[in-house]
């Protein structure tokens, strides 16, 4: 284990993705300047400055020639990855908290929080081929679920999307028609907010992490729940192995909690459990916050590990798994 | 008037009844009070909510019989003197005080009705003033005014009451009978209450009953396990049973705080202490003792607070379930009796006795200022602890007094003492008296032991000093281990140690040295007869420490003191975690303890001599128990894994078909492979070192 720390942003860390292959890192942090960084040794390549506010999500394109980052300033903003210029900027009247890539890139699905009595919302929009044709125009918007939308990804052949939340409630839409297709019943779903969404490498199943200290692992086509991971503590942020059968939680106790309680009673450790057994198989210790973003290298071999500090660095931890 | 006018009506009357509207100001007009006239008030609805509150019904109401009748010239003067009487003892509502008179003689007819502010008042004045004595031929009688009611169902002519079937009780004990000789315990967690099986060897609990919001404040075990109390806002409840868990007998006692059994389960005693409605006055305190098997009351203590606190510590001994307040029982011969209870007063100890619930010779121990007593588990000795008086010049005291005959056995001087505890051996033979004393400058305080042996002649005292009370210095004492050691010898000092609280086994062999919450939850298991730490472990904000009664396993546990990791794991007697139990909001974690063995000490001697032939039969079933868990472990683990390739394999499947569209939803691009990691096992070759040799040719 090699872990590298990554000093960089000011403020906490909000989300984590690797491009396709593997060798950049992008993260988004409360200080309203998304970064990206080389994957294999941690050496910061650039960050992208125009957002007004915390940077609350980003996708990277398949090709990683476009970035699209969600931010608290109202607007998502897509990026030239290159050259850090931004190319056009989604206006919306509420903040803006996740977005993700169909695929092809050819579409976006970004969230709005409620804001000023305004509800949450989930819009679909079109992202041209040449970013001179390209407009603000929402081919969909979807609106419904109580509270805030913490994460809205794509289903298989962008037919479908999964959206979660602060409502604790997973919701399947039909994203041609914005029909509400299938929704987790209370028995099986989550008690608490839902804080994080993660597909798997090949888009067939998801992981989804709660305050109510337990992850779920669901299948996108039938939101059948497959596993449950019981934990100790608050579930911030989760993560699945795309080589092996692992899944990682982190998490700990609220932030605003944090200074008046030894570390080891947060429990910022992250843990990994057998994805099939739902047994624990072992920690990463050496937190001393709350974990509240984490992403798996396309090639499996490391993980990156968000952390809240009081300065609020990131920490880097190339893993190489144990058994 | 009731009805709105338009404007014009108003013109109109205006008009008829020759009234200048312009020289009119309607803001000097003011209606008279309480008079609506018909429109209804924003406020009607505050009204009649605050309306509901005092419809209490007349619990709160007495009834004073056998007044003085007296003309209408002396009413004014009698109601000033019943009003003074009852005026002590709570407030009187206003016009609360109604003594009717006989229209037609104008004389009073002989009693009158008192409303008081709360039932309690009410109670305590029909409590104090029935039987009061106003002159010779006028002797209070106090009634509650719903008693009345009750007393006008009875009917006139006596019917013979019914006879019951007998119905056979289930055996409360068959929880010993268990095969696997394992033992319960209670948990309560959130608004579930559940009682469970510690089953180690599955190394999970198994649960035996559940119910939620089964108790409004707290569960207890009676001491020998038969029971399991609930206690709640009305009173409180006894559960038993073969299986499962039935209610047995419930027992009113209104806001009942703290309930205890007698050592035998005959009695349950129940406490309460009420705000005064008066805030100069102290609390009022109930104490209940009610027969468990029949549910009756045997005998009530009512009063207020002062008379159960003892000599100089006041009102605040109240609140703690400390011995000045419970009652004491104690058992003789095999524990089925519970003769005696004693209750400590303001420079006396009353020792009653079951049979009549009197006292023994009518008469209460005078002991001047005596703070603390205590009972001897197994015989009818009493421990009295009487502090420093008078600046040091009367010495503290510990005296042993003998039941019935109140005779003092033993007594010893102490001298500048600050605090003094009590402790029992539970076999009854040594009382262990903790002397806190004062150095000579009186600025602190050093520990020592004074322990009177009972079973001997003359109950010779031995007395035993610490050096110094530092928390890392701990001396183990063989002698209260429990365990009937001869002579008391320090069997070591173990220093350097870092533990605030000791757990003994009840078998007496092991110790757990706990560092609770500030500690961090730092266990260490310790065997006393060989002197060696067993294991170390820590449970992390560990609250408390449980052995269960056999002394075979123990519980730590985290309860809601905390907010985070709430939960208990399960130990081996040695140390080894068996498992762990995360709850949120956990609050209590109760063992069922067991009844005391009926094997002879022979018998027993017999067992562990032969220990061998007894526990291959349980080493057969542990290893059996073993293999069965670890094949179903592999079969749990197989199920599973084939359940999870049959998803990968649809997923697969699907992934397949989709893959033509999702070719064209990427424009063509051929590349599918970003899904396609496999594991691959590369074997990797490494010349770390070359180095040529000659070697000799023979």
């Amino acid at each position: 284990m090699r872990p590298i720390l990554m000093k960089g942003h000011e403020r906490p860390l909000t989300f984590l993705k690797y491009n396709r292959d593997g060798d950049l890192l992008f993260s988004c942090a409360k200080d309203h300047n998304p970064t990206v960084w080389f994957a294999d040794n941690g050496e910061r390549l650039g960050t992208y400055r125009g957002h007004n506010g915390a940077v609350w999500s980003c996708d990277i394109s398949r090709d990683s020639t476009r970035l699209i980052t969600g931010s608290a300033d109202q607007t998502a903003k897509l990026w030239d990855v290159k050259t850090g210029t931004p190319l056009y900027t989604f206006n919306f009247d509420s903040p803006a908290r996740s977005v993700d890539f169909a695929v092809g890139d050819r579409l976006a699905v970004i969230t709005t929080d409620p804001f000023m009595g305004l509800p949450s919302a989930i819009h679909i929009k079109r992202i041209a081929k040449d970013p001179e044709d390209q407009t603000g125009e929402s081919v969909l918007i979807l609106k419904g679920p109580q509270g805030r939308i913490n994460r809205a990804v794509w289903g298989p052949l962008n037919r479908t999307i999964v959206s979660a939340g602060e409502d604790s409630v997973i919701r399947i839409w039909d994203s041609e028609t914005g029909k509400l297709l299938k929704e987790s019943d209370k028995e099986d779903g989550h008690k608490k907010p839902i804080t994080s969404l993660s597909k798997s490498t090949d888009g067939s199943h998801f992981l989804t992490g709660s305050l109510d200290k337990s992850a779920k692992l669901w299948d996108i086509r039938t939101l059948k729940l497959i596993k449950t991971y019981v934990t100790e503590r608050p579930v911030n942020a989760v993560a699945m192995s795309p080589l092996l059968d692992h899944v990682v939680l982190g998490g700990g106790q609220d932030a605003s909690a944090v200074t008046t309680t030894d570390h080891r009673a947060g429990k910022f450790e992250a843990k990994f459990y057998d994805k099939i057994l739902t047994e624990e198989i072992g920690g990463v210790k050496g937190h001393f916050g709350p974990i509240n973003a984490l992403a798996f290298n396309p090639d499996g071999k490391s993980v990156v590990f968000a952390i809240l500090l009081k300065l609020s660095r990131s920490t880097r931890l190339v893993f190489v798994k144990q058994n | 008037m009731a009805d709105v006018m338009s404007m014009e009506d108003i013109h109109a009357t205006a008009a008829r009844l020759n009234v200048d509207l312009s020289s009119l100001d309607l803001g000097s007009i003011r209606l008279p009070p309480a008079e609506d006239f018909g429109i209804v008030s924003d406020d009607e609805d505050l009204k009649e909510e605050e309306s509901l509150e005092f419809e209490e019904g007349f619990a709160n109401i007495i009834v004073v019989d056998n007044l003085p009748v007296v003309p209408k010239e002396k009413f004014e003067k009698l109601e000033g003197v019943i009003r003074k009487i009852y005026s002590q003892i709570g407030v009187i509502k206003e016009d609360g005080l109604w003594m009717p008179v006989d229209t037609e003689t104008q004389k009073t007819l002989g009693y009158c009705f008192i409303e008081y502010n709360t039932p309690q008042e009410a109670e305590l004045a029909k409590e104090k003033t029935n039987g009061y004595k106003l002159d010779r031929s006028h002797i209070f009688a106090v009634n509650m005014f719903d008693d009345i009611e009750k007393f006008m169902k009875v009917p006139e002519e006596w019917a013979p009451p019914e006879t019951k079937p007998y119905t056979p009780g289930e055996n409360l004990q068959k929880w010993l009978t268990d095969e696997k000789a394992r033992d319960q315990f209670v948990i309560r967690a959130g608004t579930d209450t559940e009682v469970l099986w510690n089953d180690a060897r599955q190394s999970k609990p198994e649960l035996v009953y559940k119910r939620s919001y089964w108790t409004e404040s707290f569960v207890q075990w009676s001491p020998l396990g038969t029971y399991l109390a609930t206690v709640h806002r009305q009173g409180a409840a006894v559960w038993g049973g073969a299986t499962t868990f039935n209610r047995l007998m419930r027992y009113a006692h209104p806001q009942v705080k703290l309930i205890d059994f007698s050592p035998g389960e005959r009695f349950l005693v129940t406490y309460s202490s009420h705000e005064p409605s008066n805030p100069r006055d102290t609390h009022r305190v109930v104490i209940n003792i009610f027969d468990v098997r029949t549910g009756k009351v045997m005998r009530d203590f009512k009063g207020s607070a002062d008379e159960f606190a003892t000599g100089g510590t006041g009102g605040v001994r109240i609140f703690v379930l400390s011995n000045g307040l419970k009652l004491f029982y104690f058992q003789m011969g095999g524990g089925k009796d519970d003769k005696y209870f004693a209750r400590i007063g303001k420079n006396v100890i009353s020792v009653y006795e079951t049979e009549t619930f009197t006292l023994i010779d009518k008469k209460s121990i005078k002991v001047e200022n005596v703070v603390d007593f205590s009972w001897s588990p197994t015989d009818p000795i009493l421990a009295l602890f009487v502090p420093e008086l008078g600046g040091g010049n009367q010495p503290a005291r510990v005296s042993l007094v003998q039941i019935p005959s109140k005779e003092e056995l033993r007594q010893k001087n102490l001298f500048s003492v600050s605090d003094c505890k009590m402790y029992w051996q539970s076999n009854g033979d040594y009382l262990a008296v903790k002397v806190d004393r004062y150095t000579k400058t009186k600025k602190s305080t050093y520990t020592g032991f004074e322990l009177f042996r009972i079973k001997e002649r003359d109950i010779p005292i031995e007395v035993l000093e610490l050096e110094n009370k530092n928390d890392r210095l701990l001396h183990l004492l063989g002698a209260k281990s429990g365990t009937s050691t001869g002579r008391v010898s320090k069997l070591t000092t173990l220093k350097g140690k870092q533990a605030n609280a000791l757990y003994w086994s009840p078998s007496g062999r092991f110790i757990i040295l706990a560092g609770l919450k500030g500690f961090n939850g730092q266990l260490e298991f310790y065997n006393v007869d060989e002197l060696e730490t067993m294991a170390q472990a820590e449970h992390f904000m560990a609250t408390d420490v449980e052995w269960d009664p056999t002394g075979r396993y123990v519980v730590t546990a985290v309860t809601s003191v905390h907010e985070m990791e709430n939960g208990f794991n399960v130990w081996s007697f040695n140390g080894k975690l068996l498992y762990r139990i995360p709850r949120d909001h956990f609050f209590q974690f109760l063992w069922r303890p067991r009844p005391p063995s009926f094997l002879s000490p022979e018998k027993e001697e017999e067992i562990a001599k032969n220990l061998k032939k007894y526990s291959k039969k349980y080493e057969a079933e542990d290893q059996d128990v073993s293999l069965l868990l670890s094949e179903q472990d592999r079969e749990k683990r197989r199920m599973l894994k084939e359940e999870w390739d049959r998803w990968v394999s649809e997923w697969k499947r699907l992934h397949e078909e989709e893959k033509l569209e999702r070719q064209k939803l990427r424009d063509g691009e051929a590349s599918d492979d970003e899904e396609e990691y496999e594991a691959k096992e590369v074997e990797i070759e490494e010349l770390l070192d070359v180095s040529e040799e000659v070697i000799s040719f023979d």
